[in-house]
C-alpha cells in the first residue's frame, strides 16, 4: 500500500516536474525602464516615450513574446521613475542591473540622462538605442561607449534642416532672406543656434534680430514685439514645449505675420494642432514624418488605440522604431546575451516604422529635421538622406 | 508705451498669483509651499470644465472658487491648526509649516499626476486681440488684468473698510496683541488661510487661459509668488499688488529693452536690491 | 585647549570605528547599493555642513543649490586645465566667497526674509552662470570624463562627511561655538555682551557653504554630464533642509540621523510604487511633522530624559536625612 503511495506521488511528482519543465519553455524576458514621471521633463516623457514603451511591450506580449532561438519569451515591464534627475537615474539603472537583474533596457528619455547613465550602462554590457536624444557629440559618444546606438540625429542635422527648408522657400519666391533667430537657453537650444546661425548666414540669409531667454519663459510679448519690428520675413525659434506654443499664441494675437514661421520642440505634439487648429497650418518645427508612409500612419492608429493619445511627429516613431530593432535584434541573435545582441544591431539594417535604419557605425544618419503641418498632418519637408519630403508652403497670415 | 502696457498686463499676472499667498503667510503665519499647487489645480479643473462641459472659464471661477475655499478651509483646521497650537515661537510654526506644506505639495502634485498626466496641457480661451493705442494684445491677458483689479478692489475693501477686515489687518500686525483686544485670531487665521486659497485658485482658472502647463509647474509658481511677497512686506496686500507691478514691468522692460536672457536675473536682483536696503519689504513693519 | 571627557573619547572611538566599517562598504557591493550609500553620504556631508551654520543660529538657509552647482561648474569649467585635488579645493574658496558676499549683505535679514533672500541667491547664481555660459561659450552643459569610479567617490565623500564632522566639533568646542550658541538663544543678548554678531555669522557661513561647494565638486564626475538645472537644481536645497529638519538640529548628529532614514524610505517608495512616488512622500512628510516636531533627534532626546527622571527622586532623600 505505501510502496503504491510513494509511487503514485513519485509519478505525479514526475509528472508536476516535467510539467512545469515544458512551462519553463515559455520564459520571460525582463526589460527595464527607467524615465521621467516627475520633474521638469515629464510632459515630454508623458507623450514621447511611455505612451511607446506600452504600445511595444503590450503587441509583442499579444503576438506571444519574442522568439529567442527555440523559446518563445514574453516581456515583462520593470518601470522606475527618475524624476528628471542624473542622480535618480543612475540610482535605477544600477538598480536594474543588479538587483532585479534585466535581460535589456529601454533607454533613458532625453539628452542629458542618457549621457549621465551611458557610463554605467555601458559597464554593464546592456545595448543602448538611444531615441530621444539629439546631440552634436554622437560620434564622440558612439566611440566612448560601442554599446551605445544614437538614432535621432544631432543638432546639425536639426538646424540645417530649418536652414534647408527656409532656402526652398526663398529659392521659389515664397519668402525673402531677412530672418529673426531666437533660442532657448538651454543645452539643445544652444547647440541649435550655435549650428543654425552659420548655416543662416552661409545660405545668404540676413539676420535681422536675435535673442536668447531662459527656459521656462512664457511671457514672450517683449520678444515677439522686438522681432516684428525689425521686419523679417522669417522667424526661427529653437525652444521647448512651453515656450514654442507661447511664441505662436503671441506670434498670433500680435499678428506677426511672416513668410515662414518656425518653432522647435513641441510644434509636432499632437497637442499644438489642438490649440491652435487652424491657425497651425504652415507652422514647421523640428521633425517631420514621412507624409507617404503607410507604416506610419498604421502605427498611428495602434498608438491612438492603445494608449488614447496621438503621437508626436518627432520621437515618438524614432522611440518605438528603436523598441522594433530591440526586438527584432535579440530574434535575430536568437540568444538573450547582452554582447551577441549588440553585434546584430550592428550587423544589418532593421525595417521599422521610420523606415530602413542602419546602425552599422552606431549612428543613425537618415532624419527628418523638418516638419511643417499641412492638412492637419505634420509633414517631413527637410530631411538628411531620406527622400519624399514635401514642398514646404508659404505661411498665411494669423486668423 | 507698449512695452508698459506688457509690464502692466504682467503685472496683473502676477499678482493673481501672489494675492492668495499673502494673506496665507501674512496672516496666518503659514509658508504654504504647496500654493502653486492649489493655482495648477484650479488651472487642470477649468480645463476640464471647458473641454469636457464647454463651462466658460469665467464662470468657471464660481465654482471653483468656493471649492479651494473649502478644501483649503479644510486644510488649516485639519492638519495646520495643530502646528499652530503646538509652536512655542513663530520660528518653530515656520518650521513646521514649511515641512507640513512641503508634503502636501508632493501629495497635491502626486494626485494631479495620478488624475491628469505628466503632460503640457493648453487650451485656448479668449485668445483674440485686443488693440490698445495701436498694439495687439491677448484679450485673455488683458482679461485677467481686469479680473485681477476686481478682486484686488473687493479685497482692499473688504480689509480696509470692513471691521471684520480691519480685525484680519490687526492679526496680521500682531496676533497676540489682536487676541488681547478680543479678536478671534484662530477663525481669523482660519478664514484667512481659506480665503487665499480661494484667491490663488481665481488666479489659477485667469492664468491656464493663456500659459501651458503641466502636473510639475506648481513649484515653479510658488516661488515666484513667495518673491512678490516678501518684496512687498509680509502681510500687505497693497505692498504684494504694487511689488507684483514693479516686477513685471521690470522684466518686461529688461527683455525688450536689453535682452531677454537676463529676466530671471533681473527679478532676483531686483528682490534682492529691495531687500537689501528695506529689508522688511516695500510696505512691512521693521521686525522687532 | 580643554581636555577631553571621556564621553567624548568614546563617541571619538566610536566613530573612528564606524567610519572603517562603512569605508569598507564598496568592497562589499559594486552596484545598487553603493549608489544609494554614495547619495547618503552626499546628503549626509551636504546636511551635517548646513547644519553648521543654520543649526547654532536657527537661520533656515536655502543657498545650498548655489554652493553646490558652484562647486560643480569649477570642476566642470576646469577639468581640462587643472588636476581635480585643485579644482575641488577651488570649489571650496568660490563657494566660500560667494557665502561671505552673501553673509556681508545679509546682516539685517532675519527669519523667513533670509530664506527666501538665500532661495533666490541659488536661482540668481543659476541663472548668471547660464547666461554667461550661453554667451561666452554657446554651450549649456559640460561634459565631465573622469577615470573615477563610483568606488573612490564614495571614499572621498566619506572622508569629506568625517571632516566636516571633526571640525563641527572643533567649533563646538572653540569660542565661535560658544558665541553662536548665545546668539542661537537670543543675539540681542549677544550683541550687548560684545559679541561681534555680524563677523561670526559670516565666518560660520563660510565655513559651512565651502564644505557644500567641495561636496558639488566631488560629485561632478559622477554624471559625465553637467548643465544648470540640475546641478543647480532648487530640490538639493529642499532636500537638504528636510533631511536636517527630520533629524533634529540641535546635535551635530542630528542630521544623520534624518539622512539615513530619509534616503531609505526614498528608496522603497520610489521602487515599490514608480506611478504613485509623489502621494507616499507627501504622507510621510506629513506623518513626520506631526510625530516629530523636533526632529527625530529631539524625540530621542525626550526618551533619554524619560528614562532619567526616576532616578532622580532617590537621590533627594540622603539630603534630606542629613538635613
Amino acid at each position: 500500500m505505501l510502496r503504491k503511495m510513494t509511487m503514485m506521488m513519485a509519478a505525479s511528482a514526475a509528472a508536476f516536474v516535467m510539467a512545469t519543465g515544458v512551462a519553463a519553455a515559455q520564459d520571460t524576458l525582463k526589460i527595464g525602464a527607467s524615465a521621467p514621471k516627475t520633474g521638469p521633463l515629464a510632459g515630454g516623457a508623458a507623450v514621447t516615450h511611455w505612451p511607446n514603451v506600452k504600445l511595444w511591450v503590450e503587441e509583442v506580449n499579444k503576438r506571444g513574446g519574442l522568439k529567442v532561438g527555440n523559446k518563445q519569451m514574453k516581456v515583462e515591464l520593470i518601470e522606475y521613475d527618475d524624476k528628471t534627475s542624473g542622480e535618480e537615474a543612475v540610482k535605477n539603472i544600477q538598480r536594474l542591473a543588479t538587483v532585479d537583474k534585466v535581460d535589456f533596457l529601454v533607454s533613458p528619455y532625453s539628452t542629458g540622462i542618457n549621457v549621465a547613465t551611458a557610463p554605467l550602462i555601458a559597464k554593464y554590457g546592456y545595448p543602448q538605442i538611444a531615441t530621444t536624444a539629439a546631440t552634436d557629440n554622437v560620434a564622440e559618444f558612439a566611440k566612448r561607449w560601442p554599446n551605445s546606438f544614437w538614432l535621432l540625429g544631432t543638432s546639425k542635422q536639426l538646424a540645417e534642416g530649418a536652414v534647408e527648408a527656409l532656402k526652398k522657400m526663398r529659392d521659389s519666391g515664397a519668402i525673402g532672406k531677412r530672418v529673426a533667430l531666437v533660442n532657448v537657453a538651454d543645452a539643445f537650444g544652444l547647440e541649435l543656434v550655435r549650428a543654425g546661425k552659420p548655416a543662416l548666414q552661409k545660405a545668404g540669409f540676413d539676420i535681422v534680430y536675435e535673442a536668447s531667454y531662459p527656459l521656462g519663459t512664457q511671457d514672450v510679448a517683449p520678444i515677439i514685439s522686438a522681432a516684428k519690428a525689425a521686419n523679417p520675413d522669417a522667424f526661427v525659434a529653437f525652444s521647448y514645449p512651453p515656450d514654442t506654443f507661447a511664441l505662436t499664441d503671441q506670434a498670433r494675437i500680435q499678428k506677426f505675420d511672416v513668410g515662414a514661421f518656425y518653432v522647435g520642440v513641441g510644434t509636432a505634439f499632437p497637442g499644438f494642432a489642438g490649440r491652435f487648429k487652424d491657425n497651425a497650418e504652415g507652422v514647421m518645427g523640428v521633425g517631420g514624418i514621412d507624409p507617404n508612409s503607410k507604416a506610419i500612419q498604421d502605427y498611428a492608429k495602434r498608438h491612438k488605440e492603445v494608449t488614447g493619445a496621438d503621437i508626436d511627429a518627432w520621437a515618438s516613431a524614432m522611440t518605438y522604431a528603436g523598441l522594433e530593432i530591440l526586438g527584432q535584434a535579440i530574434e535575430r541573435a536568437g540568444t538573450t546575451d547582452k554582447a551577441a545582441v549588440i553585434a546584430e544591431i550592428k550587423k544589418k539594417p532593421f525595417q521599422t516604422v521610420v523606415g530602413e535604419v542602419n546602425l552599422a557605425d552606431n549612428i543613425n544618419h537618415k532624419v527628418w529635421t523638418t516638419g511643417q503641418w499641412q492638412g492637419g498632418t505634420f509633414n517631413g519637408v527637410a530631411s538628411d538622406g531620406i527622400p519624399g519630403a514635401k514642398a514646404p508652403v508659404k505661411k498665411q497670415p494669423w486668423k | 508705451m507698449e512695452t508698459i502696457v506688457t509690464g502692466i498686463l504682467l503685472g496683473g499676472t502676477y499678482a493673481l498669483i501672489a494675492i492668495g499667498l499673502t494673506l496665507q503667510y501674512g496672516v496666518s503665519r503659514i509658508m504654504n509651499l504647496a500654493n502653486g499647487e492649489t493655482l495648477i489645480a484650479a488651472c487642470f479643473v477649468t480645463f476640464w470644465l471647458f473641454t469636457s462641459y464647454a463651462v466658460n472659464p469665467i464662470w468657471g471661477i464660481l465654482v471653483i472658487a468656493p471649492i479651494a475655499f473649502a478644501v483649503n478651509w479644510a486644510i488649516y483646521m485639519l492638519l495646520l491648526k495643530p502646528l499652530v497650537d503646538r509652536a512655542r515661537n513663530q520660528g518653530m510654526l515656520e518650521v513646521d509649516s514649511i515641512l507640513a506644506t512641503f508634503g502636501l505639495l508632493f501629495l497635491f502634485q502626486g494626485l494631479m499626476l495620478r488624475s491628469f498626466g505628466g503632460a503640457y496641457t493648453s487650451y485656448a480661451f479668449l485668445a483674440e486681440r485686443f488693440e490698445l493705442f495701436g498694439a495687439y494684445y491677448g484679450l485673455n491677458r488683458v482679461v485677467a488684468f481686469g479680473a485681477a483689479c476686481v478682486i484686488a478692489l473687493a479685497l482692499y475693501l473688504f480689509l480696509y473698510w470692513t471691521r471684520y477686515g480691519t480685525a484680519v489687518r490687526a492679526v496680521a500686525v500682531n496676533p497676540g496683541s489682536a487676541r488681547l483686544v478680543g479678536i478671534d485670531v484662530a477663525k481669523a487665521a482660519a478664514l484667512s488661510f481659506a480665503l487665499g486659497g480661494a484667491l490663488t485658485a481665481c488666479g489659477g482658472t485667469l492664468i491656464s487661459t493663456f500659459y501651458t502647463f503641466n502636473a510639475s509647474m506648481g513649484v515653479v509658481f510658488t516661488m515666484k509668488a513667495l518673491i512678490i511677497v516678501i518684496m512687498g512686506g509680509v502681510g500687505d496686500v497693497r505692498g504684494a499688488l504694487i511689488a507684483a507691478l514693479i516686477l513685471g514691468i521690470a522684466e518686461t522692460a529688461v527683455a525688450g529693452l536689453i535682452d531677454p536672457g537676463l529676466t530671471l536675473a533681473a527679478t532676483y536682483a531686483l528682490f534682492t536690491f529691495v531687500l537689501l536696503f528695506r529689508p522688511q519689504g516695500i510696505f512691512g513693519r521693521q521686525q522687532a | 585647549m580643554t581636555r577631553l571627557s571621556s564621553g567624548e573619547v568614546l563617541t571619538g572611538i566610536l566613530g573612528a570605528a564606524t567610519l572603517g566599517v562603512l569605508a569598507l562598504l564598496p568592497l562589499a557591493d559594486q552596484g545598487y547599493y553603493l549608489s544609494l550609500a554614495i547619495n547618503m553620504v552626499l546628503f549626509a556631508a551636504l546636511c551635517t555642513a548646513w547644519t553648521l551654520f543654520s543649526g547654532p543660529t536657527h537661520y533656515v538657509s536655502l543657498a545650498t543649490a548655489a554652493f553646490y552647482g558652484l562647486g560643480t561648474y569649477t570642476v566642470g569649467l576646469g577639468l581640462d586645465y587643472l588636476p581635480f585635488p585643485v579644482l575641488v579645493v577651488m570649489g571650496g574658496v568660490v563657494a566660500a566667497i560667494l557665502a561671505g558676499l552673501v553673509g556681508a549683505a545679509t546682516l539685517r535679514i532675519s527669519g523667513v526674509y533670509f530664506v527666501i533672500f538665500t532661495f533666490g541667491l541659488a536661482e540668481l547664481v543659476r541663472q548668471i552662470v547660464s547666461y554667461t555660459q550661453v554667451k561666452l561659450s554657446s554651450r549649456m552643459g559640460l561634459y565631465v570624463f573622469t577615470d573615477f569610479t563610483e568606488r573612490d567617490i564614495y571614499w572621498m565623500l566619506l572622508g569629506l562627511t568625517a571632516v566636516v564632522f571633526i571640525t563641527g566639533w572643533l567649533i563646538n568646542r572653540s569660542r565661535l561655538g560658544f558665541a553662536m550658541q548665545i546668539i542661537g538663544n537670543d543675539e540681542t543678548v549677544a550683541k550687548h555682551s560684545g559679541i561681534d554678531t555680524a563677523k561670526l555669522k559670516i565666518i560660520l557661513f563660510m565655513i559651512s557653504g565651502a564644505f557644500i561647494g567641495i561636496a558639488g565638486a566631488i560629485i561632478a564626475p559622477r554624471y559625465s554630464y553637467v548643465e544648470p538645472p540640475g546641478a543647480f537644481s532648487p530640490m538639493i536645497s529642499f532636500l537638504v533642509v528636510i533631511m536636517a529638519l527630520l533629524g533634529g538640529t540641535r546635535k551635530l548628529w542630528g542630521p544623520l540621523v534624518g539622512v539615513i532614514p530619509f534616503t531609505i524610505v526614498m528608496d522603497i517608495v520610489s521602487v515599490r510604487f514608480p506611478n504613485d512616488t509623489s502621494i507616499v512622500m507627501g504622507l510621510a512628510f506629513l506623518v513626520i511633522v506631526y510625530l516629530l516636531p523636533d526632529g527625530i533627534t529631539g524625540r530621542l532626546e525626550q526618551f533619554w530624559a524619560y528614562l532619567k527622571k526616576p532616578r532622580a527622586a532617590p537621590e533627594a532623600a540622603p539630603v534630606e536625612e542629613r538635613a
